[in-house]
């Protein structure tokens, strides 16, 4: 007991003095806290991946009621603006091409005619894939809006074409996007990608700024293990990291209207893993790198595999098996499902705790590098 | 428990099989002031890092302050208060915040009243809340004394404490270095000052790793073997090149508004001075200052210039 007593100071008088040389570290702090503001518009609102009012391009053959009816279910959507609408077929290559519109909406001569006989004529949609995400999700709606404008006229003895596959032919570019992207996916993971660069990157000069610093020697002449100076040094950045956690989802309640509809103690629970997860591997490059330089190379070493292979660039199934493996290796990964899973399913514990227990053994593993890596002399 | 504080026989220590300390054997008494000498790249703080467990040697071994070197370094590192030759302190911490850091780490009892009183006896009570980073250069070194010895360590390991610090503010830390030590603290300094040198009780003297010769001031000089000459009179100065080319004479060096020259030889060196007796100059043998020693010892250390007489 007494051990643990003296434990407790030493981590405490490690604890307070990184605590004051944080405050201190005015520029730092600012960024710690600008940057997840800045993320979160960045994404939410420049990078929106739900796009709507995209220029589109009617080349109808015929302007039939049913062909009217579909036309006006494409603006009522919000997806699609029809900007212009022309019979000549080569102004289709040049509107798409010089980018005056991302969708070409063809409806060749006998539509009409086609559909009543049940014949399922081909509605040609051509969209310009140079940003696939852009469009894709105009895209993925496009059938039940096409079904849905044409449910109105589809009545009486017509109303049997609405079953099966649809009374119309869809034919567009097959681009889709499986979990398909929205703000809603995007900021819970976001909460990850930014706790995971600034907590990762800000531990990481933990011991390197003291070699660098001269003050290495001092600190080890005096007594304090590594485990309590581990400690000790990560302790105020779990601070930092709720604090971020907390203006995250202010932001993105605020800003996004994100729905929260899991437990809030569940996700306290979970961000705080998460959160010790980075800081301890973030110690842990700090004993490996040579200098604060050195350490930021490995953050972004690793902090590039975390956005791109854990599921919030791209749809984790959607990805080669390998990518997958790498993948469930990464504490983001395991956070993202936990954080979609409680904010936007509602999951409990039960669901969570297989990933939250994958967070835990990372940060094990990744504690006992620090603790051997630790070197308590100057060799 | 050892009366000795230190006591570690054939310490070595190789950085990537270049030897920077062979085989150095120290016996400190509790209690006394000893002073650490040696030109640069000597070994000297090498040597007080093995003391205080930074370093692991290479090979030797003994205690220090009764522990174990290798196996306790922990309790010994409670115990000694260790001053890097570097300013090592938080220059992002004001002084007081750096003593608090010290005070918690040490788990001193009554910490706000036990960092006050090392403000007050160090003088910084009105600059407690400075940067220690802005301090002049004194003020730091004065900063690192109090803050490694308010845990009230047996053992004090001083690395060059007061280089780059004005004569009264060296005055005054050697005050303190006694002052401590009569409280009963062992104190090894090391030092390029002579005048430093001459307050210890006992002098260790490194060159190349090794330990070249230790003892008092006095016993060191007598054992050196060393003579001495000294040239008074005006214009006495332009001797020097001319004498510095002599046989026998191993030093020549003018301070004090007198020539010095001096060798272990002394039948060349009184030749010598026979060569330029009809100038004019009262030449009279005198007792070598410890500097002259230490640089003959030096000499003498470099190789070659070890021939002599
Ligand atoms: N970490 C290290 N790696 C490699 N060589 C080292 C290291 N530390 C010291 N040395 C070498 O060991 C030798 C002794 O160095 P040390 O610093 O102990 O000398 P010193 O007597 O303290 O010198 P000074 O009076 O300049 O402080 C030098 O040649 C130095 O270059
Ligand atoms: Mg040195």
């Amino acid at each position: 007991m007494m051990r643990l007593g003296h434990r407790l100071a030493r981590i405490n008088a490690v604890f307070i003095k990184e605590l004051i040389q944080m405050r201190r570290d005015r520029l730092t702090f600012a960024v710690m806290l600008a940057i997840p503001i800045l993320e979160l518009v960045l994404f939410g609102y420049a990078i929106n991946t739900d796009p709507k009012h995209l220029p589109t391009a009617v080349h109808a053959e015929e302007y039939t009621p049913v062909v009217r009816s579909i036309l006006s279910g494409l603006e009522n959507s919000e997806y699609f603006d029809v900007s212009t609408s022309h019979s000549d077929p080569r102004a289709s290559d040049y509107l798409l091409a010089s980018g005056k519109v991302v969708f070409v909406v063809e409806i060749p001569a006998g539509f009409t005619r086609q559909l009543i006989r049940g014949e399922r004529p081909q509605l040609l949609v051509s969209a310009d894939a140079t940003d696939p995400v852009a469009a894709s999700n105009a895209l993925g709606r496009l059938s039940t809006i096409v079904n849905q404008a044409l449910a109105k006229d589809l009545t009486g003895p017509l109303a049997h074409l609405r079953a099966g596959k649809g009374a119309v032919d869809l034919v567009v570019h097959p681009r889709y996007n499986p979990e398909g992207i929205t703000q809603y996916n995007i900021v819970p993971g976001l909460l990850g990608v930014i706790l995971t660069m600034t907590l990762v990157m800000i531990t990481g000069m933990a011991m390197t700024r003291e070699t660098e610093r001269g003050t290495m020697e001092n600190l080890l002449a005096m007594p304090g293990s590594p485990f309590e100076v581990m400690i000790g040094k990560i302790l105020p950045y779990v601070g930092v990291g709720l604090v971020q956690t907390v203006v995250v989802l202010v932001v993105a309640h605020w800003l996004f209207a994100v729905p929260f509809i899991g437990s809030i103690a569940l996700l306290v629970l979970s961000v705080a893993i998460f959160i010790l997860a980075n800081l301890a591997l973030g110690f842990t490059f700090s004993t490996i790198a040579q200098s604060q330089i050195q350490s930021m190379q490995l953050t972004f070493f690793f902090f590039l595999p975390s956005i791109l292979l854990s599921g919030f660039m791209f749809p984790f199934r959607g990805m080669p098996h390998w990518a997958q493996m790498i993948g469930e290796v990464l504490p983001l990964t395991h956070f993202l499902r936990v954080v979609r899973g409680i904010m936007l399913k509602g999951a409990g514990l039960q669901e969570s705790v297989y990933d939250l227990a994958a967070i835990l053994a990372f940060m094990l593993v990744v504690s006992t590098v620090a603790m051997l890596r630790y070197k308590r002399t100057l060799d | 428990m050892s009366e000795l504080a230190i006591d570690v026989r054939g310490l070595s220590k190789n950085f990537a099989n270049k030897a920077a300390v062979s085989n150095v054997d120290l016996q400190m008494p509790r209690g006394q002031v000893w002073g650490f000498l040696g030109p640069n790249g000597s070994g000297k703080t090498t040597t007080i890092r093995m003391l205080c467990g930074l370093l692991k040697p290479s090979a030797g071994e003994g205690t220090c302050l009764g522990f174990d070197l290798r196996r306790d370094a922990e309790a010994i590192r409670r115990q000694t208060g260790y001053m890097t030759q570097k300013f090592s302190f938080w220059a992002d911490l004001s002084v007081r915040e750096n003593l608090d850091f010290v005070a918690r780490i040490y788990q001193l009892d009554n910490r706000r009243q036990c960092v006050d009183e090392t403000l007050a006896v160090l003088g910084l009570t009105h600059r407690q809340h400075q940067l220690a980073g802005a301090l002049s250069g004194g003020w730091k070194q004065r900063l690192a004394l109090a803050a490694v010895t308010m845990h009230k360590p047996k053992l004090l390991l001083l690395d060059e404490p007061t280089a780059g610090v004005d004569p009264q503010a060296r005055r005054d830390f050697w005050d303190q270095i006694h002052r401590l030590s009569n409280e009963g603290m062992t104190v090894l300094v090391s030092t390029h000052y002579m005048d430093e040198a001459e307050r210890c009780d006992h002098i260790v003297y490194l060159a190349h790793g090794k330990l070249i010769t230790e003892g008092s001031v006095p016993d060191i000089i007598d054992q050196s073997g060393l003579l001495s000459f000294r040239a008074e009179g005006k214009g006495v100065r332009v001797l020097e090149p001319l004498m510095a080319g002599q046989q026998g004479i191993e030093h020549a060096a003018y301070y004090g508004a007198a020539l010095h020259i001096s060798g272990h030889d002394r039948a060349a060196l009184e030749a010598a001075v026979a060569k330029v007796a009809d100038q004019g100059y009262s030449w009279q043998e005198v007792k070598p200052s410890l500097e002259d020693v230490f640089i003959a010892l030096m000499e003498q250390s470099g190789g070659d210039k070890r021939a002599h007489g």
